[in-house]
């Protein structure tokens, strides 16, 4: 798996490409909390790349959310994300939690 | 029938996982189909590391797959701590942010992507969770 983070004006986009499992997350853990120890809590996630989610991700997506949201600082925007990927995540009662763009580029412009 | 050993640690879940698609494959099943028993299978497998066996130890699953005309039954077997599947807290799907607990989550997930679920336990045989998953089915 590998996570890239580019800085923007108004938000930090993360994309990450490969497979988010039990084994993986943590190394997205780590950058969600880089972003949000540097003072930024707008972030987009771009998941065009992802091949692969398990519930150790979306665990990562929700402890950075709660980070993001807290005193209405920020949020997590999800972009491109693969549709096994999104079926999982409305499963699991996600989606509701996040608003979810189709492109990287429309979410970073949203902030 | 095919069987493979594997060492109960999280850098193997993407050895499973190929093993488990492969057998979804074989079976026929569509992308959909083969997505869910890898993740069903993933998520069994974490628990099995993370509570059968408690992270530190590197206890063994074996995995069976078992290709029928309707579909692939897997069987994953390990020597771990027993559980109880109906003392397991369903998550809060519905809860805001703040509150949604993620606990239970990836039990739901399994029994949510499988067509059936079942989970026997004993000091001989040790645990045995069977998961069946038909082919053309709903998720």
């Amino acid at each position: 798996m590998e996570i890239t983070t580019k800085q923007f004006k108004h938000c930090d986009l993360v994309t990450v490409k490969g497979r988010v499992d039990s084994a993986t997350a943590p190394q997205l853990d780590e950058a969600f909390e880089r972003i949000n120890k540097a003072g930024h809590f707008k972030i987009v996630l771009d998941m065009g790349a992802l091949e692969y989610m398990s519930s150790a991700g979306f665990r990562s997506l929700l402890a950075a959310q709660r980070q993001c949201r807290r005193y209405n600082r920020g949020e997590v925007l999800l972009a491109s994300v693969p549709k096994r990927i999104q079926e999982a995540l409305e499963l699991a009662g996600f989606t509701e939690l996040f608003k979810i763009f189709n492109d990287a580029t429309t979410a970073v412009g949203s902030f | 029938m095919r069987t493979a050993i594997f060492q109960a640690n999280f850098a193997n879940l993407d050895k499973i996982r190929g093993f488990v698609s492969r057998a979804a494959g074989d079976a026929g099943m569509d992308e959909r189909e083969v997505y869910a028993v890898q993740l069903a299978t993933d998520e069994a497998c974490t628990n099995i590391i993370v509570h059968a066996y408690g992270e530190k130890n590197n206890g063994q699953i074996e995995i069976t797959c078992n290709i029928q005309e309707q579909g692939l039954t897997i069987i994953l077997h390990d020597h771990g701590r027993s559980f109880e599947p109906a003392k397991v807290r369903e998550p809060n799907l519905n809860a805001r942010l703040e509150k949604r607990d993620i606990g239970g989550l990836g039990w739901y997930l399994i029994c949510t992507l499988m067509d059936e679920v079942k989970f026997e336990s004993s000091p001989e045989a040790g645990n045995v969770l069977t998961l069946v998953k038909r082919k053309g089915g709903s998720t």
